[in-house]
């Protein structure tokens, strides 16, 4: 069992949680996740670290509510517990000094690319964080990200706060004046971190992609997560989660994801009808 | 008059493909001590040779046929820690009951029903037999609870070390838990056998991939005197042929587990979901191929075949497997390589392209090798494929100890007799270091390395 030491509802959808991991707390770094299961009948599925505090011994996690077994971990309260947690997996994120890095995230994409900001701007690179949201209320973490990254772009679609449009147009803005960034990170749902590939192509912005496939193990052991990377089947749990955003076949990826929508949905109408 | 090999009773196959219940039901204690007389009692025992972990067969089953059905378990116990899990998977046709002198002439005496009838009598009647060790021996880690990481321990513990089992899944028992379907290997049984391995005094932490959340080095450092890697072959193996990840393309890891582990057969009461595919095919030849083909009739397939490149005299698979396959319908196409999966504009697979192969010379491994007919493809519709042609070692942990000497196809290498690496201190044995193999053949290694172990420890004081 691990504790949960703080649950705080950050916006209608997503939760930040803190939970009781001390080793993983120790080890994890930029890029890593866990796999969770929340009770005996839960299912297992992965979440990105997002930060972690070694002195009190937890990590953070910050989990969107879309289905049931995210669902069941958003109402978890604090104090409450879940059953199993393990990690930190995948590889780390690759970072070095390359000047100035551009780090693209949407919707909870804000929470997984912040540990990632952190660590380009430890190694002595400019962070240009852009990051977006449907609406106003949807923007999460605002001003951690204020405080990790160089510059702060803010994004909504309807325009309610910062600037009216996609994450996109900031960075072809950039692109269009001149300012290419030296990297580009991009981490949230998968028609943006296609999109951002599609502006970088041209240009050959180094172009990094933080994948969320569909896992079970998350340990190399299934197979679930494996995705075509440069024509070659790579596991996204062991031979990820970052790869080469330009040589990720997004389409196949997208088709993956949809594997379960059916059973997904089957699950969350008997668990919502409890 | 010679008594006949006594058979267990089973359920009917049209029945057994509705559920996921065990399909044999064991013998009555008549039927096994009328199955224990049969046994001659050599002197030289042939059958005590034939068995990876050294239990001494003539001795349980004489116990049995004096109607000591305890004794006959703490016997099998002395050597052999999962017996119930054995008498039920091992394949005994190629270990101790090929060389019994009674199969020379006739049917060899059923040695491995036996020890399961002998296990089950003691997991139901005595079910907290083994007394907790207060050891103050050296301190064992042992990474990875499957068959070769249980035995390794439960042996350490009974020489007195005290042993921690690091697991990176939340259940122990490796394959035996995630692999073995429930209908072969019921849940229940691996969760007493894994109890009394316990009860031995031996600890078991789940949700700690070694190598991720611990390394060996910290292992050491927290006081670990010697360390067995027993993590498997989790790696699945895919054909690289075009359209494999395909939706409706499963490894049998990821079916088999699914299931199994995660119980997606309850689904929606568990959350785990798994495709019920109408039109399954199954491509391998092995016992996992087996439990895949089973598994989907019992998810309700109208219609599962077996595609092997070979013929039925190469298939790996246990004999008595293919046979429950095929008695609950499952079709075998041998002969046959797929060669390209075709799928939807969606994404999903709705069928293959396969050649018909023709069997020519031997290869190293002994069999005829299948050889492509020129001319011969042609097309079969699917809307499930599960790819059950092995795995390769899991990466993770010789990822995180890069000092260690592997081998050509990623496993480790070492002493055969006692599990040594290549670095002081780290034993390792079942499928990490030898490939893909059966649970006892880990569980041989596991003895072998606990013992490797025993003589390290004592040697540096």
């Amino acid at each position: 069992m691990y504790r949960i030491t703080e649950s705080r509802r950050l916006t209608p959808e997503a939760v930040l949680l803190k939970i009781e991991a001390p080793r993983i707390a120790r080890k994890r770094k930029a890029g890593q996740f866990v796999i969770i299961r929340v009770d005996e009948t839960g299912e297992r599925f992965p979440l990105t670290i997002v930060d972690s505090d070694p002195s009190t011994g937890t990590i953070t996690l910050v989990v969107q509510e879309v289905g049931t077994s995210t669902k069941k971990l958003g109402r978890r309260r604090t104090g409450e517990s879940i059953l199993d947690l393990t990690g930190p997996l995948g590889h780390p994120t690759g970072v070095k000094k390359w000047g100035r890095v551009a780090c693209v995230a949407g919707g909870i994409g804000v929470a997984e690319v912040l540990p990632v900001i952190k660590a380009i701007r430890g190694a002595g690179n400019i962070a240009l964080a852009i990051i977006g949201a449907r609406t106003q209320d949807l923007i999460i973490l605002e001003d951690e990200m204020r405080e990790a990254a160089s510059e702060l772009y803010i994004t909504t679609d309807d325009g309610s706060y910062g600037r009216r449009g996609l994450v996109t147009d900031v960075l072809c803005d950039l692109i269009n004046n001149g300012s290419i960034p030296d990297r580009v990170f991009a981490i949230g749902p998968v028609p943006m971190m296609r999109a951002v590939t599609a502006l970088t192509r041209p240009y050959n912005i180094p172009t990094i992609v933080s994948l969320n496939a569909l896992m079970v193990d998350g340990t190399g052991m299934c197979g679930c997560c494996r995705v075509s990377v440069g024509g070659e089947t790579k596991f996204t749990c062991v031979d990820g989660p970052d790869f080469d955003a330009h040589q990720v076949d997004f389409e196949e990826l997208v088709q993956r994801q949809k594997i379960y929508l059916p059973q997904e949905k089957e699950s969350l109408q008997r668990y919502e009808g409890f | 008059m010679q008594i006949p090999r006594q058979h267990m009773a089973e359920q009917e196959p049209s029945e057994r493909i509705r559920n996921f219940n065990e399909v044999p039901f064991g013998y009555t204690p008549e039927q096994a001590k009328k199955e224990a007389e049969r046994c001659l009692q050599c002197k030289n025992a042939p059958c005590r040779d034939g068995c990876p972990v050294e239990v001494d067969i003539p001795a349980f089953i004489e116990l049995i046929k004096k109607g000591d059905f305890s004794g006959a378990a703490r016997k099998l116990k002395e050597t052999n820690s999962l017996p119930a899990i054995c008498g039920r998977v091992c394949p005994q046709e190629d270990q101790c009951e090929k060389v019994c002198v009674l199969g020379k002439k006739g049917e060899p005496v059923a040695i491995g029903t036996l020890e399961r009838f002998a296990a089950d009598w003691e997991l139901k009647h005595h079910p907290g037999s083994p007394s907790p060790s207060s050891s103050r021996g050296a301190r064992v880690a042992v990474i990875g609870a499957g068959p070769a990481g249980l035995t390794c321990a439960a042996d350490l513990a009974r020489m007195g070390y005290r042993v921690t089992i690091f697991e990176a899944l939340h259940q122990p028992g490796g394959v035996l838990t995630y692999g073995i379907p429930e209908f072969r290997l019921p849940k229940e049984i691996v969760k007493r056998e894994v109890e009394n391995v316990r009860k031995m005094g031996v600890e078991l932490k789940e949700d700690q991939v070694v190598g991720c959340t611990i390394s060996p080095e910290e292992l050491f450092r927290d006081g670990f005197r010697a360390i067995f890697i027993g993590t498997g072959a989790g790696l699945p193996r895919f054909m690289k042929i075009p359209g494999e990840n395909l939706n409706g393309v499963y490894s049998a890891n990821e079916y088999l587990t699914r299931v199994n582990l995660m119980k997606a057969y309850l689904f929606p009461q568990y959350d785990t979901p798994v495709i019920r595919g109408k039109k399954v095919f199954v491509i391998g030849g092995g016992n996992v191929a087996m439990d895949s083909a089973r598994t989907a009739l019992r998810l309700g397939a109208k219609e599962v075949r077996i595609i092997y490149r070979r013929t039925r005299k190469e298939a790996p698979a246990r004999r008595e497997e293919i046979h429950h396959a095929e008695e609950e319908g499952v079709v075998f196409k041998f002969l046959t390589l797929p060669v390209r999966y075709r799928g939807d504009e969606k994404g999903w697979i709705t069928g293959m392209e396969c050649l018909k192969m023709k069997l020519g010379e031997p290869d190293e491994s002994g069999r005829r090798r299948p050889i492509p007919i020129e001319g011969s493809e042609f097309s079969i519709e699917c809307d499930l494929v599960v790819v059950a042609i092995g795995n390769d070692p899991n990466p993770l942990l010789p990822r995180a100890v890069p000092g260690l000497k592997m081998g050509r196809k990623g496993t480790i290498e070492i002493d055969p007799a006692t599990g040594q690496t290549s670095m002081k201190g780290i034993f390792a044995g079942g499928d990490i270091a030898t490939g893909a193999a059966t649970v006892i053949e880990a569980m041989g290694a596991g003895k072998a390395a606990a013992r490797g172990i025993n003589i390290y420890l004592k040697l540096s004081g």
